[in-house]
């Protein structure tokens, strides 16, 4: 396969997972900031913080307002990580590999962009917000179904999965640590109301809060949601179920197990600082410290796979 | 100017090949047509097939707009086509072999020096240089227009790198998922095989060197390009791997492309990028869409450029109206297909006669393609005559001029109901160890009433194009 077209296939399926990802975001906002009247622009601060857009937002904008925050998150694409702008790259991506992907999975990624043109072409009105939120989320559904139901277990689909998982770790591990003080057992009100709202919020930005119930039952523990997250390998969001299916793809890619490449080395080491850990363990070495660390490693990972697959 | 109707005949009589197709129209309600027109386009921006304009916001693609009704030609008109159509491109090929070998032709005679020696299409890199096969132009687009029942005329012969057969094929796919039974009961032939056949032709030509399955890839300027979509259609149909210029580079004598695993040595390289800008360090130095050093490569017999740089000296409208001389030269027989009687302004007879009937002519630019740069003199302004005149007189060799002739119509679905429009066709034509042509081609349809240019780029759309069997 060309470098160009692994290149694209990573991208294209990290830009489709980054959408998604900011859609469950501002999902959460909308959901805190109907549930708690005061404070609302904090937590929309705290999205704009979770989504690496603080510094690019107060460029254009002075209060961090619920409708300036869903419009740069959503609609402008200036902010490149907005989520029209992400369905832009993701198609531009997607028509470099037109060739390597089936035309189920280019049509749906071209119709999801397409779709998002029309919705968005004017500012979102609060009350459709909800169902622009649905749409965008549903059409990663769409895409990830094509791509699952017809795509050859090959390479192809190794580097798009790699893609996934690359930016679903570094998602999941922002998430986690723009909220990290609200888990720390030292903080003083434990179990009040607002950290019930807040933890719940967290999951919920991943899509986990009945799958939560089913592994740890009802109450919300901190450890408990940062195992989760974290360590869960049955989570399909969590660093260690992200970090399981990068090596695993990773593997399939390198034909020669007996030298494995730069890249190879790094995901393993990613992964086995998840394994065989505990929450109580990463609480001691400092939940921020791990996270920051986490995220920085991911990225080094990203530069590798490009460099060992001559992506450029 | 009413033009000869495909459809309907010169007396109102449905024309014999469309009969079949004709009895399943009549039953069908204008709304339902005009909702199924909606349907294809919604089928041409779903799959993509779409271009964007130059200089506009990346939203703002566009369609090549898609007429339902099919044209539909005779299984005998189409056989005399094919005949006429490989009879051409066979001379056109042993006319290229001969302008960068002897010359026997200007030698003879029959094409002046002049013509050759100071034409900017000929390229002198070429001259003594024989490639794989003994192939010129391995894909050829003619461009052909009818005027009544037997006359057909070839308007030009793309020989460089004709584009839109992904539109052929697109066609016959939308048209064959928006009404299966017009299938069931017309006996189309099939178009679909072209990408197979193409890649066979392709891979006939491969260098002497290439053992096995020779490994093609198609050269794309990327994806900014107004035929990108073909481009990446036509690597996915036959198999090819779509590469540019930033992924290409000579390794070891060889043009190889960057892969995952190293570099990879490619054997045939279907080049959509222009001559001048295929190799940095023979032709234009601040080309990035090429591969430098590969015209060394060519040189050296290890890779097969398709088609063969320096093929626009056959498509070049000074050197057009010599084919049927070059035609007979090289193939001893009367040209099957006729030429647009043409006139060179760099005679001075034709000089004067064309600045003297503007109004009833044709004038393009020699080097001109794309329907820009052109005169029509029936529908232009008195100003537009004035200007053009200037133009010509201050550089005579660069126009030519050709009556305007009356093109056939065939109908296209509008609000209205049925209305009549000009139309043109443009067959693909593969060579190498033999002539391919797909039975069928791309059918232009200018789209505007009266108007007779069919090219995209001027508001022309298409139509699916049907060749019946016997």
């Amino acid at each position: 396969m060309l470098g160009k077209t692994a290149n694209g296939l990573f991208w294209m399926s990290r830009y489709i997972e980054r959408a998604e990802n900011t859609a469950r975001l501002v999902q959460v906002g909308l959901r805190m900031a109907l549930t708690r009247s005061s404070s609302g622009e904090d937590e929309w601060a705290s999205l704009l913080a979770t989504a690496g857009a603080t510094t690019a937002f107060f460029e254009k904008h002075d209060a961090a307002t619920a409708m300036n925050v869903v419009d740069f998150l959503i609609r402008d694409q200036e902010n490149a990580s907005s989520v029209l702008a992400c369905m832009n790259a993701a198609r531009t991506n997607a028509r470099l590999v037109r060739t390597a992907v089936t035309r189920e999975v280019w049509e749906n990624v071209n119709q999801a962009w397409m779709d998002l043109h029309t919705l968005l072409r004017q500012p979102i009105r609060e009350a459709d917000l909800p169902y622009v939120l649905t749409d965008i989320k549903r059409d990663g559904s769409l895409i990830r179904g094509a791509f699952d139901g017809t795509m050859l277990r090959n390479e192809v689909y190794d580097f798009a999965r790699i893609g996934t998982f690359v930016e679903r770790a570094d998602n999941t591990a922002r998430i986690l640590d723009v909220k990290y003080y609200v888990l720390l057992p030292s903080v003083a009100f434990v179990g009040s109301t607002l950290d019930n709202i807040q933890w719940e919020s967290i999951l919920r930005s991943v899509s986990g809060q009945r799958s939560y119930r089913w592994v740890y039952d009802a109450n919300y523990q901190p450890a408990n949601i940062a195992d989760f997250l974290i360590l869960n390998g049955r989570m399909p969001r969590s660093l260690a179920f992200s970090y399981k299916k990068i090596v695993d793809n990773l593997k399939y890619l390198n034909g020669d197990p007996d030298s494995p490449k730069a890249c190879q080395r790094t995901a393993q080491r990613n992964m086995n600082r998840l394994h065989g850990r505990s929450v109580a363990d990463i609480f001691e070495y400092g939940l921020h410290e791990f996270l920051t660390e986490f995220i920085e490693d991911n990225n080094r990972l990203s530069q590798e796979i490009a460099e060992d697959f001559l992506f450029v | 100017m009413a033009g000869f109707d495909e459809m309907l005949g010169d007396n109102g009589d449905v024309r014999h090949p469309y009969r079949v197709y004709n009895s399943w129209f009549t039953d069908q309600e204008l709304d339902h047509l005009l909702k199924k027109q909606k349907e294809a386009e919604t089928f041409f921006r779903r799959s993509g097939i779409t271009f964007a304009v130059y200089g506009e916001k990346e939203a703002s693609e566009r369609l090549i707009p898609f007429d339902i009704l099919p044209r539909i030609i005779s299984s005998g008109e189409w056989r005399r086509l094919a005949e006429g159509i490989e009879q051409r491109v066979v001379a056109i090929n042993a006319f290229l072999a001969d302008i960068y070998h002897r010359q026997e032709i200007v030698r003879a005679g029959r094409v002046p020096e002049s013509l050759i020696r100071n034409n900017s299409a000929f390229l002198p890199w070429m001259v003594g240089f024989t490639p794989p096969k003994n192939v010129y132009t391995h894909i050829i687009g003619v461009d052909i227009v009818r005027t009544s029942e037997n006359e057909f005329f070839v308007l030009e012969d793309n020989a460089r790198t004709p584009s839109g057969v992904s539109y052929m094929l697109e066609n016959r796919e939308t048209m064959m998922q928006m009404f299966p039974t017009l299938f069931a009961v017309n006996r189309v032939r099939p178009v679909e095989n072209y990408p197979v056949l193409l890649r066979q032709s392709l891979a006939a030509t491969a260098p002497p060197g290439c053992d096995g399955e020779p490994t093609i890839a198609i050269l794309t300027p990327g994806i900014h390009n107004s035929a990108y979509f073909e481009h990446s259609f036509l690597a996915d149909q036959m198999g090819a791997e779509l590469v540019e210029g930033t992924d290409l580079r000579v390794v070891d004598g060889r043009v190889a492309m960057r892969t995952t695993r190293g570099y990879k040595p490619i054997d045939v390289i279907y080049r959509r990028v222009d001559d001048e800008f295929l190799d940095p360090l023979t032709f234009r130095p601040e080309s990035y869409l090429g591969v430098p050093g590969i015209m060394d490569v060519y040189r050296a017999g290890n890779i097969t450029i398709a088609n063969a740089p320096g093929t626009g000296i056959a498509d070049d409208k000074a050197i057009y109206s010599y084919i049927p001389d070059i035609v007979e030269f090289y193939t001893g027989r009367k040209s099957i297909l006729q030429n647009v009687p043409t006139r060179r302004c760099s005679e001075a007879d034709d000089c004067k006669y064309v600045l003297e009937h503007l109004d009833e002519l044709v004038v393009k630019e020699v080097h001109g393609s794309g329907g820009y740069g052109m005169l029509v003199g029936p529908t232009s302004s008195k100003a537009e005559r004035e200007i053009f005149a200037e133009k010509i007189k201050a550089n005579p060799g660069n126009y030519i001029a050709q009556p305007t002739l009356s093109l056939s119509t065939v109908p296209i679905v509008t609000e209205g109901g049925l209305a009549p429009r000009h139309v043109d066709l443009r067959p693909y034509v593969l060579v190498s160890d033999g002539v391919r042509i797909v039975p069928g081609g791309l059918t232009r349809v200018a789209l505007k009433q009266g108007s007779l240019v069919v090219n995209s780029s001027q508001g022309g759309g298409t139509k699916d194009t049907w060749v019946l069997e016997d």
